[in-house]
């Protein structure tokens, strides 16, 4: 498939790639290779010029609108500037995706005071998201994303704030949920965060096309596992 | 977990930012409403009026006799009262007696100026069935014939041009209620659109962690229908001060024709019920607005 912002070249032109279910992937490449762009495909947030996507087995370029909010039910997103709601609560914005899904209040407390406390900030629930810093804005960011246990999770540099030892505590969030079953896909240009993950398959980006259609770059090198 | 897939829950109070009353909103739906309702109660009033005129004149006729001879004129009085009565579709027949024609008279003769020498003629009041108000010439050659001198008035012709102005204005005041409508429509899809800008970060999440169209429209209409619930509140308040304030003077005035245009309960619970009538309308713009914008994202 291929992406065009308006009548501008394509940003991403010929792409062919497959995602197994349950893989973890990381994308990688330059900035401006089209990173952003794949994601907000396979986030549903933008439909490709041309060629065809399947997700979850259909095909989400002819899908008709309608049919799009239960299928972005199913995704789990980590955006790059977070997009945090800047008036509602650390608890609340982790709760939306729940709310969105139409659990009732009665049941969030568990689920968001759980995942709050795993990305650590349990104590920080009842903050404005203006009042956090960068690593804990992202954390709140991750914690949203993954809360509705997506089916698949997609996210742009979601280690972009946080010092190493967060970054390590979020990847085992991702990992354990990519155990669980759910396919994660990680836009990152840290290389040591891939070398984490020994199970990962590798998606590199250049100017707009996969850089090695062989496959080759789809597995790390080994001195980096 | 129990789910409700048609809102955020309690969210929903908290989903969008902007604190009630902040905003030019509701107390632009105030003045809009303050001035649908005195339109309106115009319009009722005056409808009122117009009813109660012809309730008062419609169907009526007068019947005078202008004889200059007395005995004449008492002789033809006498018949054509009879023939009257007779007639099919003449439900009532009063004459005027000497004390009401000597007040009829007064203002243009002067007290006393009426006296035995000059011939007033004989007035007869009737009232017709509208059927036979339907063919008041019949009736009016039936009198001509046992009594020449007769001259039969029709009283609604006399204030045709009074009831025609009250019509046209009822009308007016109708039109300014649509006008009225229309200005609130467009500034209730105004208000929804500038809330669609300024909330589009959150909407745009909100869209991207799976909410429909509606769920997301259902934020809007419920904030813009408070507003238009308090502003309509408002007007309606306003506009009744008003309303009471212009009833009193009218009440001094003592004058009976604005005096008939007096609001029954009727018309007043068709005011109350305007502000209702106006949080629906802004309440389903709102929505048909947010939804069709909506529409055009992904």
């Amino acid at each position: 498939m291929g992406l065009r912002y308006g009548t501008g070249t394509e940003t991403l032109s010929d792409l062919t790639f497959s995602l197994r279910e349950g893989g973890f992937y990381f994308l990688t490449g330059p900035s401006g290779a089209g990173k952003t762009s794949l994601l907000k495909l396979l986030y549903l947030a933008q439909r490709p010029s041309r060629g065809l996507i399947k997700l979850f087995g259909e095909d989400i370029v002819t899908m008709s609108r309608k049919r799009l909010p239960g299928f972005r039910r199913r995704i789990g997103v980590v955006f790059q500037d977070f997009r945090l709601v800047r008036h509602l609560s650390v608890f609340d914005n982790v709760a939306l995706p729940l709310r969105v899904a139409g659990v009732e209040d009665r049941d969030l407390m568990t689920p968001v005071t759980e995942m709050l406390n795993w990305v650590g900030l349990g104590h920080r629930s009842t903050a404005r998201p203006a009042t956090l810093s960068g690593g804990e804005q992202q954390r709140v960011a991750i914690a949203r994303a993954v809360i509705a246990r997506p089916e698949l999770l997609v996210a742009d540099e979601p280690t972009g704030n946080v010092d190493p030892e967060m970054a390590a505590r979020l990847l085992h969030l991702f990992d354990a949920l990519n155990k669980l079953g759910t396919t994660v896909v990680v836009a990152t240009h840290d290389i040591h965060l891939i070398a984490r993950i020994a199970r990962s398959e590798m998606l590199r980006l250049d100017k707009g096309q996969i850089s090695d259609p062989t496959g080759a770059l789809r597995h790390p090198p080994r001195k980096l596992r | 977990m129990k789910t409700n897939r048609r809102t955020f829950g309690a969210a929903d109070r908290g989903l969008l930012p902007e604190g009630r009353l902040t905003g030019p909103m509701p107390w632009v739906l105030a003045i809009m409403m303050f001035l649908t309702v005195l339109a309106a109660a115009a319009g009722l009033g005056l409808g009122n009026a117009a009813s109660k005129l012809d309730g008062e004149i419609g169907n009526r006729i007068t019947v005078q006799i202008v004889e200059a001879n007395p005995d004449f004129r008492e002789a033809q009085a006498r018949i054509a009262v009879t023939e009257l009565r007779k007639l099919a579709g003449v439900t009532s027949v009063r004459r005027l007696g000497d004390e009401e024609m000597k007040e009829l008279l007064e203002p243009w003769l002067g007290e006393g100026g009426l006296d035995g020498d000059l011939p007033v003629p004989v007035m007869i009041d009737a009232e017709l069935t509208p059927a036979a108000y339907g063919r008041l010439d019949v009736i009016r050659a039936a009198v001509r014939e046992v009594a020449p001198s007769a001259r039969v008035d029709d009283n609604a012709q006399w204030l045709a041009p009074l009831a025609g102005l009250i019509d046209a204005l009822e009308l007016l005041a109708g039109g300014l209620v649509l006008l009225m409508v229309g200005a609130t429509t467009a500034t209730v899809v105004l208000a929804a659109r500038a809330a669609l800008d300024t909330h589009r970060g959150v909407i745009e999440v909100l869209h991207l962690m799976g909410a429909t169209d509606v769920q997301v429209a259902r934020l809007f209409q419920r904030r813009i229908a408070l507003d238009a619930l308090f502003g309509g509140a408002v007007g309606l308040a306003a506009a009744s001060l008003v309303l009471l304030a212009i009833g009193n003077r009218v009440g001094a005035l003592g004058s009976e024709l604005l005096g008939s245009a007096g609001l029954p309960l009727v018309s007043w619970l068709i005011l109350i019920a305007l502000p209702i009538g106006g949080v629906v309308l802004a309440t389903l713009v709102a929505r048909m607005t947010i939804l069709r914008a909506l529409g055009k994202l992904l």
